[in-house]
């Protein structure tokens, strides 16, 4: 058995280190008047101080925050086969590029023939992003894939007005990621719901009942939340068209497809990438990512503004003459940081090392799907790609739940893989290996799971109070709900001087 | 064989083997043959390491950057000191490459710092409650209006017009489908939002005032009286900062009425990026606090009794409530938030005044130099470290001229207000010596870019 | 109280009417399948509902359930107690756990309801 060492220091909040006096920054001497604000501004504007702000030492900073990160799992130090979250190596060469100082410290409002390079980089992206996806245009703006889809439904909408076509409903299957719908109703539409067949496909049959005038388009993820190819997407694509609907792709699982299709070829009209999933820029622990969208030629006119352009003469260029744009969606052109590390990424793979890293991805997935296959349930048995889907249906007997495994997965050094979704599947462990793991990797994940299903059978109580190897044990959610607390507060101190 | 990837080709067959398939290909089955890819992605490289760096260098060297030119630039981006413990910092693997914090036992290094980003945005805006991160100031600011819009149950919004023009539209860009009313209003002769016209267009019907603080131009708009309007008529005050470093010295704006701040925390420790990763703030009061959209952490405790940290109030976001959730957003900005913590802990009380002194300080020094050399600044001395002067010719020729220079020059402000033609929006922070402040005084004289006080004082008669 | 002298909904929400005013809250069966409750939301007192119509939620901390008003009428009481101690629910669903009191608009509407036979076998076959 495999564990990890327990790293317990403790540390409290940065707060209740502050003691009146310390400091940890140093500022160059005025080298100007210095001006009293109360003898320009009237006093009511300005304030004392910010009352608790920390007073510490630079090595308080320091220490604290290195504590800190010793309590988190990460990629670097361990696998996260989080479905549909494509947890892959994020190569340090990209955080190195970034980290150039006419790469990463340039205002954005800086004249483009002094930001040239810059916009090299994001009109290269944008320019790589059409050919890996077979799109007609890319636009990077969107700050994250939540972002990206709404961005992709306001363009559905600014097309049907366009044509003065008066839509009401989104389609969404009922395998879909929570911010699909959440993402259609911000951009003004009802959701329909669309259930899977026994394949763990969409019914292409109540798919088909559904399309009428009033659709405006569909959300599909492609594969699939369970990791299965929608293979009828080019008829459901036309079926939509017949209506003038769209067919936006979620393209969170874009990581099994490089290659081998492209959402171009299936008649995709609208997708979103994430660049924090499939092209390796680092997830943050919640960001930043990034979320480009690619569409049709249908759809390039609405693309937000503006995009990166490139004259005739090779100059590089924002181009806001596009009368039918939706307009911006975000401050500035997005996060750039992250074009910058995906473009890095890119050209360190190759057409060659994309199309490698979706075979590997789908063949690591399928290893460990083969290698669990009856010691967990498989609630659907068509071909999966990069993820596969299980659920607790046999431990659940033994009153052990998906949590539970979960949790107890932790005590192996692994984070647990995502888990009670897609929602259609009861107790559903989702695992995405991705293409970074290696052998011996995969193995040792595997034989966590073996043992943690042998648990199951011999020693359930082990699991219901998993992990044990953590900083901290299970944590009461119920309580956090309940009376919450959402930040520090002084606590009243009676011997503290009054004032 | 690609480098990032850990299999070798006899692990592969191996593999293979062990599922029962021939080969990797046989994998792809379920992909029909009509849309299939028959040819190799037309994509150049694989570059090595050596050739990676050598290309991006000569990308980068085609830029002009804030670590070598003289900045007068900023309009909703910053530079400022960065303390170099930031990136040291967030280099660590064990804060960038974490995923998002679900499984809160393997994360607590990411929740115990994002409590702590909630409670310094609460502590810096004055308000109660704070959320773990939106995308961006504008992204932000879009988020709040649909907030005030659920809880008060009202659609329309009274907006400052000397709001961030690209926050103005990413707000109608947001709302496009939605039947909200806006009303922009206009600005006074001293650079601030016209709060009569404010008092004239809210009614019971609106949802909240919405004004920049300080506002666009740079000037400190009056929150208090602001506040009192929107109360007056039971729709909230939004005030949206886009230079947060104005917060040292200037009075929060929550306690001068603000139900709802919101901001762009890249001054605050971030690199200017061109751009992006940048990360929005959100705060609000306590009542509100069901209704906020994005992450928010909350203390608990584990089943020892330990002080931990958690998501919480998850019931209001896209997994759980779906369509009906408080917003669409997932992924946020959370690495850019622990940026700005630990910026705000490296400065601390004493330096978030001093700092905030010094921009302050240089900014009112370059205005007198400007003035005593003979050029006019548009809207006098209420401003906090950005200020409009007035020039003779367009803004793009002096700042191609500035440029020669080795200088960047100040915002045209004539691309968003026609009417301000040969405007400029200039800035000057902590990172402009008096030397380069000089340099650009002395630059607008010399080529008379300035317009000269007299012929102002005659243009307005 | 006797649970057979409540009225039930297939959303299960159940309703006690005495003199047209209707006490309401939501079922054992319901508090189990939602888990431990955090926060639940109520409407004002003078509010409105139709029957069927959602007049609240109630939230554990991973779903969220929307309360639907088993009969048409007026509110005339909301459960304080419940904003701080929303774990009565949980605790007492039939007692302290008590949602709304509504003045029944129609009196003929709570035929329209299952009797608590019919909603044990409803729950029964949501089991199966």
């Amino acid at each position: 058995m495999r564990t990890r060492p327990v790293v317990n220091i403790n540390e409290d909040l940065i707060f209740e280190r502050s003691a009146p006096g310390k400091v940890a920054y140093s500022l160059p001497p005025l080298d100007v008047p210095d001006t009293d604000p109360k003898s320009v501004l009237t006093e009511a504007l300005l304030r004392d101080e910010i009352q608790d702000f920390p007073e510490v030492s630079e090595f308080d900073v320091v220490r604290h925050f290195t504590r800190l990160s010793t309590w988190n799992h990460h990629i670097d130090i361990g696998m996260y086969p989080l479905g549909s979250c494509t947890m892959k190596y994020n190569p340090k060469l990209n955080e190195e590029v970034w980290r150039l100082a006419g790469i990463s410290n340039c205002h954005p409002l800086q004249d483009p023939s002094l930001a040239q390079g810059n916009i090299q980089i994001q009109y290269e992206l944008q320019q790589l992003l059409k050919e890996i996806t077979g799109m007609a245009a890319v636009c990077l703006q969107p700050a994250a894939g939540a972002h990206g889809e709404l961005t992709g439904i306001l363009m559905v909408h600014a097309y049907h007005d366009a044509k003065n076509q008066k839509r009401k409903f989104v389609l969404i299957p009922d395998s879909a990621h929570g911010t699909n719908p959440a993402s259609a109703a911000i951009a003004g539409y009802q959701v329909k719901s669309i259930p899977s067949n026994s394949d763990g496909r969409i019914d292409f049959e109540r798919f088909k009942d559904t399309v009428n005038d009033a659709v405006a388009c569909l959300m599909l993820t492609n594969p699939n939340t369970l990791g299965i190819f929608e293979r009828r997407i080019r008829e459901i694509a036309d079926i939509l068209h017949e209506k003038d609907a769209l067919l936006y792709m979620d393209g969170a699982n874009f990581n099994a497809l490089m290659g081998y299709t492209r959402p171009g070829e299936m008649g995709v009209d609208v997708m979103h990438l994430n660049l924090h999933k499939t092209f390796s820029t680092p997830h943050g622990g919640g960001g930043p990512g990034a979320g480009p969208v690619a569409v049709s030629s249908r759809l390039e006119p609405f693309l937000p503004l503006p995009l990166a352009a490139k004259t005739a003469d090779g100059t590089y260029y924002y181009d806001f003459q596009r009368p039918k744009s939706i307009g911006r969606v975000r401050a500035f052109m997005g996060n750039y940081g992250m074009h910058v590390r995906a473009l890095c990424y890119i050209l360190s793979c190759g057409s060659s090392g994309l199309k490698e890293i979706s075979e590997t991805a789908v063949l690591n997935a399928n290893y460990i799907r083969h290698r669990l296959q009856g010691l967990l349930d498989l609630p659907y048995s068509e071909a999966s790609l990069h993820e596969v889907v299980f659920s607790d249906k046999l431990q659940i007997k033994k009153g052990v739940k998906t949590f539970d495994i979960a949790k107890r997965l932790m005590d192996f050094g692994f984070h647990p893989p995502t888990i009670y979704f897609p929602l259609i599947v009861p107790g559903a462990i989702m695992i995405e290996p991705t293409e970074s793991e290696g052998l011996q990797e995969l193995d040792a994940f595997v034989d966590a799971m073996k043992a943690i299903v042998k648990e199951a059978e011999e020693n359930p109580e082990i699991l219901a109070r998993a992990p044990h190897k953590t900083k901290l044990r299970r944590l009461d959610e119920t309580r956090a709900a309940r009376q919450p607390i959402l930040r520090w507060r002084r606590k009243a101190n009676k011997d503290r001087p009054p004032g | 064989m690609l480098r990032y990837i850990s299999l070798t080709q006899d692990e592969k067959q191996q593999m293979l083997q062990t599922i029962g398939r021939e080969n990797v290909e046989a994998l792809f089955a379920c992909i029909p043959e009509n849309i299939r890819l028959h040819r190799p992605l037309n994509i150049p490289g694989p570059l090595s390491e050596t050739e990676i760096l050598q290309f991006f260098k000569q990308v980068a060297f085609r830029n002009f950057h804030a670590n070598e030119k003289a900045y007068f630039l900023g309009a909703g981006a910053y530079n400022h000191f960065v303390p170099v413990v930031i990136d040291a910092l967030v280099s660590r693997a064990e804060f960038y490459t974490a995923y998002t914090p679900y499984q809160p036992e393997v994360a607590q290094g990411t929740l115990q710092s994002i409590f702590e980003f909630q409670t310094l945005i609460c502590q810096l805006t004055g308000l109660d409650v704070a959320n773990a991160s939106l995308y961006d100031g504008s992204t932000a600011l879009a988020e709040a209006l649909l907030m005030a819009e659920r809880v008060r149950q009202r659609n329309h919004f009274v907006l400052s017009s000397l709001i961030h023009p690209q926050y103005r539209a990413v707000i109608a860009t947001y709302t496009r489908n939605m039947n909200y009313r806006m009303d922009l209003l206009p600005y006074t002769g001293g650079g601030l939002t016209d709060l009569g016209t404010a008092e004239e267009r809210l009614t019971d019907q609106s949802a909240a005032l919405v004004v920049q603080y300080p506002n666009f131009l740079g000037n400190i708009e009056d929150v208090a009286s602001a506040a009192n309007l929107a109360h007056r008529c039971g729709a909230m005050l939004i005030v949206v900062v886009t230079e947060p470093i104005a917060l040292g010295l200037l009075q929060a704006p929550g306690s001068l009425g603000a139900d709802i701040c919101v901001g762009e925390a890249q001054p605050l420790g971030l690199p200017l990026s061109f751009g992006g990763p940048y990360v929005g703030f959100f705060s609000t009061r306590e009542d509100f606090k069901r209704h906020m959209p994005g992450r928010i952490v909350g203390e608990t405790v584990d089943a020892d009794g330990q002080r931990g940290f958690v998501l919480t109030l998850a019931t209001r976001e896209q997994h759980i409530r779906r369509e009906k959730a408080t917003s669409n957003i997932c992924t946020n900005e959370a690495l850019c938030a622990l940026m700005s913590s630990i910026f705000m802990c490296i400065l601390g009380k004493s330096g978030m005044r001093e700092l905030a002194r010094q921009n302050f300080s240089k900014a009112h020094y370059c205005a007198t130099q400007l003035e005593q050399g003979g050029c006019s600044v548009a809207y006098g001395k209420n401003f906090f470290n950005e200020l409009v002067v007035n020039l003779t010719r367009p803004v793009a020729h002096t700042n191609a001229h500035l440029a020669e220079l080795d200088m960047i020059g100040g915002y045209d402000l004539s691309i968003d207000y026609p009417e301000m033609a040969n405007q400029m929006l200039v800035c000057i922070t902590d990172q402009n010596t008096r030397e380069q402040i000089d340099r650009f005084v002395a630059a607008l004289q010399a080529e008379k870019g300035c317009e000269h006080v007299q012929s102002s004082i005659s243009m307005r008669i | 109280m006797n649970l057979e002298d409540l009225r039930y909904t297939k959303d299960h929400e159940w309703i006690l009417v005495e003199n047209q005013i209707g006490t309401v809250g939501i079922t054992d069966h319901a508090q189990h399948q939602l888990g431990d409750v955090v926060f639940v939301e109520l409407p004002k007192v003078g509010d409105s509902f139709n029957a069927g119509e959602a007049f609240g939620s109630v939230e554990s901390v991973k779903a969220v359930s929307e309360l639907y008003c088993p009969v048409s009428g007026q509110v005339i009481d909301v459960n304080e107690k419940l904003r701080e101690t929303p774990e009565m629910i949980n605790s007492e669903p039939y007692g302290g756990g008590w949602m709304i009191k509504i003045k029944l608009r129609n009196l003929q509407e709570q035929k329209n309801l299952l009797s608590a036979s019919e909603y044990t076998a409803l729950t029964q076959q949501e089991k199966e």
